[in-house]
C-alpha cells in the first residue's frame, strides 16, 4: 500500500491522477474504521491535510468556498451564522473528537444516505466543487448522489470544495437517532427557505438509497405561501398547512428496514420533523430572525 | 514506512510502519506508549483520546502517516514532576476510576474541556464528554470528578 501525501493542490490533483484507486483520507472518521476492521485495504491513502486550499474556507464574489477538509467543529465555531443549517447539522455530528477531525469533503465522498451534512447541503442549494488534472468542475449537490455510496466524482477527482450562498431566510435541520451522541441517523430532514427567490428547499437523510430533495413538498409549500401572501404578511403558519408539508416530505422517502429503525418509524418520524422544521422556520421568518 | 513526530514534546521516529496503521497502534505498539487504550478501533468509545496538534481526536482514527511532523500529546504527559494533574487526582478521589479502561480517555477529554471553559456547567461536561463510554461507573461520579477538577482548578 501506498502513503501519499502531497502538500500543495497541484501535487494532491497529480497524486490522484496517477493512483486514481488512492482513497483520501481527512479525517479518517470513516477510512480508518474500514483499515482497522479489515473491510477495504486501497491501493494507496492519500492524505489531504496538509493541502490548505482544502482546509480553509474563505469568501468569494459573496458566498462561502468551503474547503472540503474543513473540520465540523471549524464549521460550527466559524460558519455558525453564514452557514446556519450546515452548522446545525455538524453540530449532531458524532462526539467532540469526531468533530474535531470530520470533514463536510469526507461525507460526501463517503455518500452515504445517513450522512449528517446531506440534509443540510441540499436544502441550501449547495455546489460541489470537484478537481482534477484536467480542469474544475461544480455538481450541484441534488446531482451529486448516485447511488448508495455512490457519488459524481470521477476517479481522477479530488472533493475539493463546497460553495454555499448565504441564506436569505431560515434554516433548520433535525435528526432522529437512538441518543443525542454518536447517532448514525435513523432519519433526517433539512429545510432552507429562501424569501429571496421565493423558493423552498429540502433534503431528507436515511430515508431513501441517497440524500434527495422532497420536490414535491417544495413547490406545494412554496405555492402556499405565494397564493396566500405569506412571504409579505409574515402572518402565523396554518397548522394545517405544516402537516401537509410533513406528509409530502414523507410521500418523498422510500426507506428500508434495518438495525437503526424500521421503514415505517423513519417515515412517520420524516413527517414529524418536517412539520416541526417549517414550523420553527417560520417563527424565525416572522420574527425576522432568519432574516 | 517512517513517522517523525512530537509525541509529549519528544521527538520520535519510528520506522516500519504500516501505511494503513492508525496512530494508536504506533503509540502503542512501537512506542512503548500504552496509556491510549485501544478498544473499539471506530471513534465510538473514545478510549484513545489524544491531542493531535492541540485538538482531541480518537489516535485509532489518525493514520499513523498523518502524525508526521505533527504533535501529538497523549495521558501520559499528564502528570508532571509535581505529580499528578488536577484532573487525575479528582478521578481518583471521587471514585470515578473502575476497571480504568475508559479513563485515559476521559482524562484527556476533561483537560481540553477545563483547558477552555474555566466553569463547564452540567450540559457542556456532558456534551464534551458524550464521545467516551464508561461501562462501569453510570458517569455519576465521573461528573463529580469533572466537577471537584474545574472548582480546584478555578481556585488556583
Amino acid at each position: 500500500m501506498d502513503f501519499l501525501q502531497p502538500s500543495t493542490m497541484a501535487e494532491a490533483l497529480a497524486a490522484k491522477a496517477e493512483h486514481p484507486g488512492a482513497v483520501p483520507i481527512a479525517g479518517g472518521t470513516d477510512v480508518m474504521v474500514e483499515m482497522n476492521f479489515d473491510k477495504h485495504r486501497p491501493p494507496a491513502l492519500l492524505d489531504v491535510t496538509r493541502v490548505s486550499e482544502l482546509t480553509e474556507w474563505g469568501m468569494d464574489d459573496g458566498r462561502v468556498r468551503l474547503g472540503a477538509g474543513v473540520s465540523y467543529t471549524r464549521i460550527i465555531d466559524e460558519l455558525g451564522d453564514r452557514l446556519p443549517g450546515l452548522a446545525m447539522a455538524s453540530r449532531t455530528v458524532g462526539s467532540p473528537q469526531i468533530r474535531n477531525r470530520g470533514t463536510v469533503g469526507g461525507n460526501l465522498g463517503a455518500a452515504s444516505p445517513a450522512g449528517d451534512a446531506h440534509p443540510a447541503l441540499l436544502a441550501a442549494d449547495a455546489e460541489i466543487e470537484l478537481q482534477s488534472t484536467a480542469g474544475t468542475r461544480v455538481v450541484k449537490a441534488h446531482e451529486f448522489y448516485l447511488g448508495v455510496k455512490r457519488n459524481a466524482a470521477r476517479r481522477d477527482e479530488l472533493i475539493t470544495a463546497i460553495v454555499l450562498t448565504p441564506p436569505s431566510g431560515p434554516q433548520q435541520f433535525c435528526k432522529i437517532g437512538t441518543r443525542n451522541a454518536m447517532v448514525i441517523s435513523v432519519a433526517a430532514f433539512g429545510l432552507a427557505l429562501h424569501p429571496d427567490r421565493r423558493v423552498v428547499r429540502t433534503g431528507i437523510g436515511s430515508v431513501a438509497p441517497t440524500p434527495r430533495r422532497a420536490y414535491a413538498a417544495e413547490e406545494f409549500l412554496a405555492a402556499e405561501l405565494e397564493s396566500a401572501g405569506l412571504w409579505e404578511s409574515r402572518a402565523e403558519l396554518p397548522t394545517a398547512l405544516a402537516r401537509e408539508f410533513g406528509e409530502k416530505v414523507k410521500a418523498a422517502g422510500a426507506p428500508i428496514d434495518d438495525v437503526r429503525g424500521t421503514a415505517a418509524y423513519r417515515l412517520h418520524s420524516l413527517a414529524v420533523m418536517a412539520r416541526r422544521a417549517v414550523t420553527w422556520a417560520w417563527t424565525d421568518y416572522r420574527t425576522a430572525r432568519g432574516t | 514506512m517512517r513517522i517523525t513526530t512530537t509525541v509529549n514534546g519528544q521527538q520520535r521516529v519510528v520506522d516500519d510502519v504500516w501505511e494503513g496503521e492508525s496512530l494508536l497502534y504506533v503509540l502503542r505498539e512501537r512506542m512503548g506508549l500504552p496509556g491510549s487504550k485501544n478498544a473499539c478501533e471506530q471513534g465510538e468509545c473514545g478510549s484513545c483520546t489524544v491531542y493531535l496538534d492541540g485538538v482531541t481526536a480518537c489516535a485509532c482514527l489518525v493514520a499513523g502517516g498523518q502524525a508526521e511532523g505533527r504533535e501529538v500529546v497523549t495521558v501520559e504527559a499528564l502528570a508532571d514532576a509535581d505529580g499528578l494533574h488536577p484532573v487525575q487526582e479528582a478521578f481518583l478521589e471521587c471514585g470515578a476510576v473502575q476497571c480504568g479502561f475508559c479513563t485515559p480517555g476521559l482524562l484527556v477529554q476533561t483537560h481540553d474541556l477545563l483547558a477552555r471553559t474555566g466553569r463547564p456547567s452540567d450540559p457542556e461536561i456532558r456534551e464534551a464528554l458524550a464521545g467516551n463510554l464508561c461501562r462501569c461507573t453510570g458517569y455519576e461520579k465521573i461528573l463529580d470528578a469533572v466537577r471537584l477538577a474545574s472548582e480546584r482548578m478555578a481556585s488556583r
